[in-house]
């Protein structure tokens, strides 16, 4: 009998082919859709993470609240007692200070003239003491275009368009031009020694890269940095860890009244992030529910077509002697089976054209040009666990249930009319 | 056995629902219809004929009194009961032949062979015997869209017929069939009647039928108003040498 079903589901097209069609599109679109918002926004956060905003941030409260115009008037100070004590309260997170700051770069010709001047923005992180991490995690090794990372006090690298745009070379003398901590004008003079290509359109305008000693000498900040960036192990930022760590701190060293007492803040809390992340997850709810919700209705339609078509066909079955039973339950049945393979086709296309857009990616930068985003010019889609089942549920559920439901027809009319549907 | 009752019908009404009334389809038919017998419901269009084969056939309820086949009150059968009785007692045959197209001739006659659970050498067999009776042993591969309306209907009275049930309920069986057709299948019916003693009960209002019939039950807007018994003396025993 099983046999005998299956034979007629193979040869009536109708019943075999459009559904697993229609299922895999619907599931492959779901999975798809799903692996590339969860790779964009993964990247987005990991992006902003790495260069910005750490898992943690610490600044003094005052400058929290205007972060965004690098007040390093407002930055913290012993930072290095700060570090030690952090370093022994949460060994697990990796504990860097950066100083950001704003200013002009100047290249003068021999006669000390200015020869190329842009506005830079330039961050001072720890570039060449031997146990720095964070070569590694903004990635500067694969990043460098010409000549070399900073290995002494004095040498700096910009981004590489903007060495183009000013026409400077490596092995130039740059002078900085800036403001100290305590607001007088900073200047200070360093030597290119290599560009850099971030693929962030944010900071391959103009940026530069310096050792943070050399920053705290020029800005006049001894022992002083406007950020402390706390890094989870591999880079997985656990949002329950952070708030938790952030209660902790807060609760121990923040004092309300003083604005130059320290404050910790998460990645969520910072530069509207956490509302764009709630934002994103909020569309990618809303999209996958209103996806499934219309598949389901498209399916269920499916169903319910081809049930309707087979009213006749059913109604002689029932004429021969087959239970009312027996029928619904192989309509059933042979929804699942068609569910499971299109869900299943569904699910292996959207995973592999998603692992290849996580291998391969898009490449975006022409969307990113003006963009102040912490985002990778090159997207890619990001191949997870639910990517197996976000599609493969969905497809399946939406079939049997349209089989279900459509196959209602079938009990509650009078046999007499069901086939009295294929004789007119 | 030639005289077991198998049908009866006391006091049958059936009333569908129109708008807001009801059309009274079949009205007070009292009929029985015993073993062997080749009987047509004959009248015209919309007199009742297949709303009384479907009744019979455990299709469709009555709306008021009992139809009795086979010992059983359709009336008291649950949705298996019926799919048994039909399954096991009863052939179909229609007017439109409703084979399935995706099926070969083989597959369509082996059919109700399956739902009985038959094993596979016994389904050959009887499969092979049936397509005989109706001279269609060269088509066994053949899907429906490649036969003509004789063969296709040819091989739904083989699919009726494989199971050997003891009733086949056939409603305008050549309505569909030209002359030649008409006759050839008629005369395979009235020899399966005769050598199996299957009962047959056909709705027809096609004269060629009616000149076949041994009774024949007249039907007019859902009574019977003629039931008569047709001498055996006729035309088809004669052309028919058994
Ligand atoms: N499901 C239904 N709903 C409403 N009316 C129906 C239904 N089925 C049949 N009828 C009506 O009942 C009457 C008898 O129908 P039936 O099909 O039994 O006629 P018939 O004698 O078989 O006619 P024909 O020779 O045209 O096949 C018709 O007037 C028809 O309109
Ligand atoms: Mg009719």
């Amino acid at each position: 009998m099983i046999r005998f079903l299956l034979k007629g589901l193979l040869r009536d097209r109708n019943r075999s082919i459009f559904p697993v069609l229609v299922i895999s599109g619907g599931v492959m679109i779901t999975v798809l859709f799903y692996c590339w918002i969860f790779g964009v926004m993964g990247d987005v956060t990991q992006t902003s993470a790495k260069m910005d905003t750490g898992h943690v941030k610490i600044m003094t409260q005052a400058y929290a609240d205007i972060a965004g115009q690098m007040p390093n008037d407002l930055a913290l100070f012993g930072i290095g007692e700060m570090l030690s004590k952090l370093r022994q309260e949460y060994p697990e997170t990796d504990w860097v200070a950066r100083v950001k700051f704003g200013g002009l770069l100047d290249f003068p010709d021999e006669y000390g003239e200015t020869r190329a001047q842009g506005p830079v923005f330039g961050i001072g992180i720890d570039l060449i003491s031997p146990e720095s991490t964070e070569r590694k995690r903004l990635n500067l090794e694969d990043a460098l275009v010409q000549g070399r990372l900073p290995q002494a006090e004095g040498e700096i690298v910009v981004s590489e368009q903007f060495a183009v745009d000013l026409g400077v070379n490596i092995g130039e003398t740059a002078t900085l031009i800036s403001a100290t901590a305590n607001g007088s004008m900073a200047i200070h003079n360093f030597i290119l020694v290599g560009t850099v290509h971030f693929g962030v359109a944010a900071l391959d305008k103009g940026a530069m890269l310096a050792d943070i000693s050399d920053i705290q000498y020029a800005l006049d900040m001894e022992d002083g940095a406007g950020e402390i960036l706390g890094y989870f192990p591999n880079l997985i930022f656990d949002e329950k860890r952070a708030y938790a760590m952030a209660d902790q701190f807060n609760n121990a060293y923040r004092a309300v009244e003083d604005e130059f007492s320290p404050v910790m803040l998460t990645l969520k809390d910072q530069s509207g992030l956490g509302a764009y992340l709630d934002m994103v997850d909020f569309y990618i709810f809303i999209f996958l529910f209103g996806f499934i919700f219309v598949m389901s209705l498209v399916l269920w339609n499916t169903g319910l077509m081809s049930g309707i078509r087979r009213y006749g066909e059913i109604g002689v079955r029932l004429a021969i002697g087959e239970s009312k039973g027996h029928v619904y339950s192989s309509l059933i049945y042979e929804a699942i089976l068609t569910g499971i393979i299109g869900s299943a086709v569904g699910t292996a296309l959207g995973i592999g054209i998603s692992y290849y857009l996580q291998e391969v990616g898009l490449d975006i930068s022409g969307m990113t040009q003006s963009s102040t985003m912490m985002m990778s010019n090159v997207m890619r889609a990001r191949v997870t666990l639910p990517a197996f089942y976000v599609g493969f549920v969905p497809g399946l559920l939406a079939t049997a249930l349209g089989a279900v439901i459509s196959g209602i027809g079938v009990f509650r009319r009078q046999t007499s009319e069901l086939f009295k549907e294929l004789e007119t | 056995m030639k005289n077991e009752i198998l049908i009866t019908t006391a006091h049958l009404v059936k009333k569908f629902p129109i708008g807001g009334h009801f059309f009274t389809a079949l009205n007070d038919v009292n009929l029985t219809i015993r073993a062997g017998e080749f009987t047509g419901l004959v009248g015209p269009s919309g007199s009742g004929k297949t709303t009384l084969l479907n009744i019979i056939g455990a299709l469709d309820n009555p709306t008021e009194g009992v139809a009795v086949v086979m010992g059983q009150d359709t009336k008291t059968l649950n949705h298996k009961q019926a799919a048994r009785l039909r399954s096991e007692c009863l052939g179909f045959i229609f007017q439109t032949y409703n084979l399935l197209p995706v099926y070969t001739v083989f597959e369509n006659v082996e059919f109700p062979l399956l739902l009985l659970g038959i094993a596979s050498s016994d389904r050959k067999k009887s499969v092979m015997k049936a397509l005989e009776w109706v001279g269609l042993t060269d088509k066994v591969s053949s899907r429906p869209s490649q036969l003509s309306g004789g063969e296709c209907q040819r091989v739904s009275i083989a699919r009726a017929m494989v199971k050997r049930p003891k009733l086949v309920l056939a409603d305008e069986p050549t309505a569909n069939l030209d002359a030649a057709n008409s006759h050839n299948v008629l005369k395979m019916m009235l020899q399966l009647n005769r050598e199996m003693g299957t009962t047959f009960i056909f709705a027809s209002h096609d004269e060629k039928v009616i000149g076949y019939l041994r009774r024949k039950i007249g039907l007019t807007d859902g009574k019977v108003v003629e039931d008569k018994i047709i001498s055996t003396q006729n035309h088809e025993e004669s052309e028919t040498p058994c």
